[in-house]
C-alpha cells in the first residue's frame, strides 16, 4: 500500500527531476541548459512576472472581500445568513474554467453584456469610448480567479472567528471601544492566521489554474506560467524545458503551504478561551442594506450573471443579438444530437470520475484507518504522502506523469488509465481529510469495547466502525467526483481524441468560438455537480457522530 | 499472350491485395468498412459542418459510424504526431488546411496511397501526383467587418489600411500556431507586404483569437469591429444566418487555401476510412460544402450559389506548400514574438 502511494507521488515527480536535467535527445547528458533558458529568456521571465503579480493580487483581492464578509457572517445579525452561505458554496463549486467562459460572454470589452447595458445606460458607443470592463487582460484573470477563490479565504476566516470566542470582544466592548475599534484590534489580530492562510492559499490557487489564463490571457496576447508550459507540449514536445518550468511553481507551493500549515498551527493560542458561551451578534441596525452590498457585488459577479448568462447564451442564436427572434433550441440539439463529441466526452468524464472517486475513497480509507489507528510501522509516512500531493499543481502533475508513462515498461498516455492517476492523484489529499475527520470522530474506545466482547478486529471495524464513517465515506466519494469532472489544468496535457473529457471538449469549442454548444455544456456540468452537493448535503445532514 | 499477360497481371494485384490488404486496395470495400463499423475523422473544418456531414454519412451507411475530432489545423497536426509517436492508432481520415502538413505526412510514410472516386477528375494542382493526398475543400483567407460598426464610407480596402490609428483595439485575428488557414494567409502576408507589416500591425491592440472559425464569429457578435484573417466560409455561414457581416477581398490579393485530405496507412479501421475518403469527395458532399458550408470546391461539376463573387473575380494569392514548409517554425515563432500565444 505505501509501496503503491510512492510510486503514484514519487515516480512522476523524479521525472519531473530528472528530465530537467537531460538533454532532449540521445545521447542524454546532465545539463542546466534548460534553468539557464528559463532565466534568460524574456519568453518565459514575463510569464513568470505576469503569474507572480496577478497570483499577489488575486490573493489580496480575496482577502479584502472575503475577510469583511466572513466578519459580518460570524459576527453580526446580518440577514439571509444561510442563503449567502449557500451562495458562497455554489462560486466554490463552479469550476473557475467555466466562469471564465462566461464572463468572456459577459466582459468582453464591446460585445460582452455589462458592457452593452453601460454603454446603454450611459449612450456611450462600442469602440469610441471605453468599455467598462475588459475581461481579456491580466486584471480579467485577476477578477475572474478571485472570484472563484474568495470561497476559501471566507471559509477559513469564517470557521477561525467561529472558533474563537467573542469574550476577548466583549471586553473590549465593556471597555467603551466602539465596534469598528474592537474588529481592528481585537478580531482582526485574532482572525491574521486565517487571513495570511487564505491569502497564501488564494495565491497558489491562482498561480496554478490554467483555465481562465488560457481563456482571458491568450486573446490578450498575454502568457502565464501554466499557459506556457501548455504552449511546450505543442509538437514537438519540449519536454526539458517544460520540466524545468514546472519546478519553480513546485518549488513555491511546497514553501508556502509549509508557512501556512505553520500560521494555522499557531492559531492555537488564540483559542485559550475554552468553551465559549455562544458568540454575541453585532445589531447592524440601520447599516443592514450597507452590510449587504458586498456579499450582493460578489455573489452578482461569481454566480448570478454566469449562470444567467450560460442561461442566455444556451437558448439563443446570437448572445450579442437582441431576443426578438433570437430563441432556439438548435444549440442543445447540436450537443445532444449532433456532436459526436459529446457521448465519448461524458462517458469517459463520468467513467474518470466513477473510477477516481471509488479508487480514491477506497485508497483514503484504508490509508486513514491503518495511520490514524496506528496499526502498522510507519504509519506517519503513510499519512504525509497521502497528503503530499497537495503541494504539486495540477499541470505539474501532468507534466510529471507525461514523463513518466510515455517510457517503457509502462506506456499509458493515451490510455484513460493516466487521466486516472492524475486525479486519483490530486484528489487523495481531500479524500484523506474527509475520512481522517470522520474517523477522528469515532473514538476506538468503541472497537475496543467490541473486542473485548470477543470480536475479531475484522468484525469490530465492519460492525460498529463501518456504519458510523459510512456517510462520510460516501461524501468522500462525491467530492472526488466533483473535483474529478471539473478537471483541466491536468488534463489539457494528458487527453488524447479518444480520451477527451467535457471539460477539454469545452475548451476545444472555445477556440472556435462556438458559445452556444459550450453553454449547453456548461449548464450540464453546473447541474451534475450541484446534485451531487444536494446529494452530500442529505448524507452530511444524517451524518452520525 | 497478351490475355496470358493480363492474367498475370491480375493474379500479382491479387496476391498483393491479399499481402497487404490496406495498402494495395484501390476501392472502398463496403462490407469490409460495415464489418469495421466506425471510422474517424480528424479535420479541421468548422464543427458544425463536420457533423452534418458525418451525420450525412451514417445515414448512408447506418452500420458504420463517424467520429469527428475537430480542431484547429495545427492542433490537428500535433494530436496526429503526438499520436504516432506515443503508438497510438486512432486517426483514420485526415484534414487540415495547412497543406505542408501533407507533404510531411507523406515523407513520412503515414499517408495512404489511395485516390478516392472522382479525385482523377479534379485539376492537377489540386492534388498529388502520386495519389497519396488531394484538395478537399478551399477557402480564401478573407478580411471581413461588421456593418453595424464600420460606415460604409470607412471600410478598409486592404491589408494596409488597417494600419490606421483609428482601427486601434478594433481588429481580431486568427493565430498561425493554431489554424493552417491563418498561418497560409499570414505567409502570404509576409510574401506581399513583409514582416515589417505585421509588426506594425501588432501594435494596433488586436484581439489575438485562435482559429479563423473564431473572428468571423467574432466580429458578428460585436466584439470587433474588423477581422483581419477568416474563412470566408465562415463569413457566408455568418451572412446565411443574418449576422451584420460583410466580406472584403482586400485589395493586396486574398489568399487562397487548399485544404486536402488523407487517409492514414496505419488508419484502424482502412475499408471505413476508404469508404469516408470516397463519401467526402461525393459530388453531394462538395455541393453540401459550398452551398451550406460556404467552401470553394475544385472538383469538376460542383456549382457556386447565386450572389457569391466567383473565383475568377477575385484576386487571389495562390497557396505554396513547398515554398511555406521551410518557414513554418520560423512564421510561428515571429508571429509569436509580436503577438504572442502559442510559442
Amino acid at each position: 500500500m505505501a509501496l503503491a502511494l510512492a510510486i503514484l507521488v514519487l515516480l512522476p515527480l523524479g521525472w519531473l527531476a530528472a528530465t530537467s536535467l537531460t538533454t532532449d535527445n540521445a545521447p542524454r547528458e546532465l545539463t542546466f541548459r534548460h534553468y539557464h533558458q528559463l532565466f534568460v529568456d524574456r519568453s518565459f521571465l514575463e510569464p513568470f512576472w505576469v503569474t507572480l503579480w496577478t497570483s499577489v493580487a488575486v490573493g489580496l483581492l480575496c482577502v479584502a472581500f472575503a475577510a469583511p464578509m466572513a466578519w459580518l457572517v460570524s459576527r453580526t445579525d446580518l440577514p439571509a445568513k444561510r442563503l449567502l452561505r449557500m451562495m458562497i458554496l455554489a462560486s466554490f463549486a463552479t469550476p473557475p474554467f467555466l466562469g471564465a467562459f462566461a464572463w468572456v460572454l459577459l466582459g468582453g470589452p464591446n460585445a460582452g453584456l455589462v458592457n452593452h447595458w453601460y454603454y446603454w445606460i450611459t449612450g456611450f458607443k462600442p469602440f469610441e469610448a471605453e468599455s467598462l470592463v475588459n475581461i481579456f487582460s491580466a486584471w480579467g484573470i485577476v477578477f475572474v480567479t478571485a472570484l472563484y477563490t474568495f470561497p476559501y479565504v471566507f471559509t477559513f476566516v469564517a470557521t477561525s472567528l467561529d472558533h474563537i470566542p467573542s469574550d476577548l470582544e466583549e471586553a473590549s466592548a465593556i471597555l467603551g471601544a466602539p465596534a469598528w475599534r474592537t474588529a481592528i484590534d481585537v478580531t482582526l489580530p485574532l482572525a491574521l492566521p486565517a487571513l495570511l492562510a487564505g491569502f497564501l492559499v488564494a495565491f497558489l490557487q491562482s498561480m496554478t489554474l490554467f483555465g481562465p489564463a488560457a481563456i482571458l490571457a491568450l486573446p490578450a496576447s498575454i502568457d502565464t506560467m501554466t499557459t506556457r508550459i501548455w504552449s511546450l507540449f505543442q509538437f514537438p514536445p519540449k519536454l526539458g524545458l517544460a520540466a524545468a518550468a514546472s519546478l519553480p511553481l513546485l518549488l513555491i507551493t511546497v514553501v508556502l503551504l509549509r508557512a501556512q500549515a505553520r500560521i494555522m498551527g499557531r492559531r492555537g493560542f488564540s483559542v485559550l478561551g475554552g468553551k465559549s458561551t455562544g458568540q454575541r451578534l453585532l445589531r447592524l441596525g440601520v447599516w443592514k442594506p450597507v452590510a449587504l452590498l458586498p456579499f450582493a457585488f460578489v455573489l452578482s459577479c461569481s454566480v448570478l450573471l454566469p449562470y444567467g448568462v450560460l442561461a442566455w447564451t444556451a437558448f439563443v442564436k446570437n448572445y450579442s443579438a437582441p431576443a426578438a427572434g433570437n430563441f432556439t433550441f438548435d444549440n442543445w440539439k447540436f450537443v445532444f444530437l449532433e456532436f459526436s463529441q459529446t457521448r465519448l466526452a461524458l462517458t469517459n468524464t463520468f467513467l474518470l470520475g466513477v473510477s477516481a472517486a471509488t479508487a480514491g475513497t477506497l485508497l483514503a480509507t484504508t490509508i486513514g484507518y491503518l495511520s490514524l489507528r496506528k496499526l502498522v510501522w510507519g504509519h506517519r509516512w503513510l499519512s504525509f504522502l497521502a497528503t503530499a500531493p497537495v503541494a504539486i499543481p495540477g499541470i505539474v502533475l501532468a507534466v510529471g506523469l507525461f514523463l513518466a508513462y510515455t517510457h517503457a515498461p509502462l506506456v499509458l498516455y493515451g490510455t484513460l488509465t493516466i487521466i486516472f492517476l492524475a486525479y486519483l492523484t490530486k484528489e487523495m489529499p481531500v479524500g484523506y481529510q474527509q475520512v481522517a475527520s470522520s474517523l477522528k470522530s469515532v473514538h476506538p474506545e468503541l472497537e475496543d469495547a467490541s473486542r473485548i466482547f470477543g470480536a475479531t478486529r475484522l468484525r469490530a471495524l465492519v460492525d460498529v466502525t463501518a456504519p458510523l464513517i459510512r456517510n462520510g465515506v460516501i461524501a468522500t466519494w462525491m467530492f472526488i467526483f466533483i473535483g474529478s469532472i471539473r478537471e483541466l489544468s491536468a488534463t489539457i496535457l494528458l487527453f488524447t481524441a479518444r480520451t477527451k473529457t467535457v471539460s477539454v471538449t469545452m475548451f476545444d469549442l472555445r477556440e472556435s468560438n462556438d458559445w452556444g454548444p459550450i453553454a449547453v455544456l456548461s449548464l450540464t456540468m453546473l447541474a451534475i455537480t450541484f446534485a451531487m452537493i444536494l446529494a452530500i448535503n442529505f448524507f452530511n445532514d444524517r451524518r452520525v457522530t | 499472350m497478351k490475355t496470358h499477360w493480363k492474367m498475370t497481371l491480375t493474379a500479382l494485384a491479387v496476391a498483393m491485395a491479399a499481402a497487404a490488404p490496406a495498402a494495395a486496395q484501390d476501392k472502398a470495400d463496403v462490407a469490409a468498412a460495415e464489418k469495421e463499423g466506425k471510422v474517424v475523422w480528424y479535420a479541421s473544418v468548422d464543427v458544425k459542418v463536420a457533423e452534418a456531414i458525418a451525420e450525412d454519412f451514417r445515414k448512408a451507411h447506418p452500420k458504420i459510424d463517424v467520429e469527428v475530432e475537430r480542431s484547429g489545423s495545427e492542433r490537428v497536426y500535433q494530436r496526429v504526431n503526438q499520436e504516432h509517436q506515443s503508438g497510438i492508432k486512432h486517426a483514420d481520415v485526415v484534414n487540415t488546411s495547412d497543406s505542408t502538413h501533407f507533404i510531411t505526412w507523406k515523407k513520412k510514410g503515414m499517408l495512404a496511397k489511395y485516390v478516392p472516386a472522382g479525385v482523377d477528375k479534379i485539376d492537377k494542382d489540386y492534388r498529388d501526383p502520386e495519389g497519396y493526398y488531394a484538395t478537399w475543400r478551399a477557402t480564401l483567407c478573407v478580411m471581413g467587418y461588421n456593418t453595424n460598426i464600420v460606415p460604409p464610407n470607412q471600410v478598409p480596402k486592404g491589408y494596409k489600411d488597417l494600419l490606421d490609428p483609428k482601427w486601434k483595439g478594433k481588429l481580431t485575428k486568427a493565430h498561425p500556431s493554431y489554424s493552417g488557414t491563418s498561418l497560409t494567409g499570414t505567409y502570404a502576408i509576409t510574401k506581399v507586404l513583409g514582416w515589417d507589416y505585421l509588426e506594425k500591425l501588432s501594435k494596433q491592440n488586436v484581439q489575438q483569437l485562435q482559429s479563423t472559425t473564431a473572428t468571423p464569429k467574432s466580429i458578428a457578435s460585436g466584439e470587433r469591429a474588423v477581422m483581419v484573417d477568416g474563412n470566408e466560409y465562415n463569413m457566408f455561414i455568418e451572412i446565411n444566418k443574418k449576422s451584420p457581416v460583410k466580406v472584403i477581398y482586400p485589395v493586396e490579393g486574398t489568399p487562397f487555401v487548399s485544404s486536402p485530405v488523407a487517409v492514414f496507412s496505419d488508419a484502424p479501421h482502412p475499408h471505413a476510412a476508404r469508404l469516408f475518403a470516397d463519401f467526402l469527395f461525393s459530388q453531394k458532399v462538395q455541393q453540401y460544402l459550398v452551398d451550406k458550408g460556404g467552401l470553394r470546391s475544385v472538383v469538376p461539376g460542383v456549382k457556386d450559389p447565386e450572389g457569391r463573387t466567383p473565383l475568377s473575380q477575385i484576386k487571389v494569392i495562390p497557396d505554396d506548400p513547398e515554398g511555406m514548409l521551410p518557414h513554418v517554425e520560423e512564421i510561428k515563432k515571429k508571429y509569436a514574438a509580436l503577438f504572442g500565444g502559442g510559442k
